[in-house]
């Protein structure tokens, strides 16, 4: 069959691109969360991609996959507070430090990854689809 | 593709037959370069196509050793086993990928392209056996 191998390399990375962009609305869904205990606060993730080659005998075709989630160790913010009823006994919150343009940014290149995939993979669906119609 | 064919005196497809493979095989390997787009230590790799199609058709490729006699070792050629050849970098980013999303992304649909081009001569070779056949 034709250009097969395209829809799951194109899919692969699909997927992995829509966990990117997850990762991404959970963190900036996040960044405005405090809390009073310095420990519960969110952690931003952030996906490691690898790599995985499809077919032992093609090394040089390979889609993407999720390696792992990292989660970030940065220390959280620490602001001064009193009123607000998070707060810890000395009137502290800690909010995650979390970069909303470091987000966006990073949802913009994610999108047009996908872009990029989704792209490849309809050029694959054409050309299979032209194929079968050969001497028709 | 090496079918021994009266009507047209050798081969049905001709050099056509192994080019649609080799094209084909040509744009996975670019799909997996658009998929590594974001992949760390990912290399962009790309098919010698010259180099390849010259293998396809039974000659060797321009570099190798001639084998002129039986006892003499097999050539070694400038591309690996698989026929990739991992592509230049022009702008090598920090995290070692070196895909230039732009630059592959032009090469597949240029690739595309090629493929339609050898479809469409497959495409002339059969129907001018249906012509024969039929002889309308």
């Amino acid at each position: 069959m034709p250009s097969m191998k395209i829809f799951d390399i194109a899919g692969s990375a699909m997927a992995a691109q829509s966990v990117r962009l997850n990762t991404v609305a959970s963190n900036l869904a996040n960044a405005g969360n405090v809390t009073g205990d310095p420990q519960a606060v969110y952690k931003p993730v952030e996906p490691v991609f690898s790599s995985q080659v499809l077919n032992a005998t093609q090394p040089g075709l390979a889609g993407v996959r999720v390696e792992r989630i990292e989660q970030g160790q940065a220390e959280p913010l620490k602001r001064y507070e009193p009123g607000n009823p998070l707060a810890d006994p000395q009137g502290y919150v800690y909010a995650p430090d979390i970069d909303p343009v470091a987000q966006m940014v990073n949802m913009i290149s994610a999108a047009r990854a996908y872009q990029a995939d989704v792209e490849m993979l309809n050029t694959g669906k054409e050309l299979a689809l032209a194929t079968l119609n050969l001497g028709r | 593709m090496s079918d021994s064919n009266p009507v047209t005196g050798g081969s049905l497809f001709g050099v056509h037959g192994a080019a649609l493979s080799l094209r084909q095989q040509r744009l996975e390997v670019l799909a997996s370069n658009i998929a590594n787009a974001d992949t760390p230590h990912y290399k962009a790799r790309d098919v010698d196509f010259h180099a390849a199609l010259q293998r396809a058709m039974g000659e060797s490729p321009p570099g190798t050793p001639a084998q002129t006699q039986p006892g003499h070792q097999g050539g070694i050629t400038e591309v690996g086993p698989d026929g990739l050849v991992y592509r230049l970098p022009l702008q090598p980013s920090l995290d070692g990928n070196t895909v230039d999303a732009e630059f592959e992304k032009a090469a597949f649909a240029r690739a595309a392209l090629e493929y339609r081009a050898s479809l469409s001569f497959v495409d002339g070779r059969v129907r001018k056996l249906m012509t024969a056949i039929t002889g309308s």
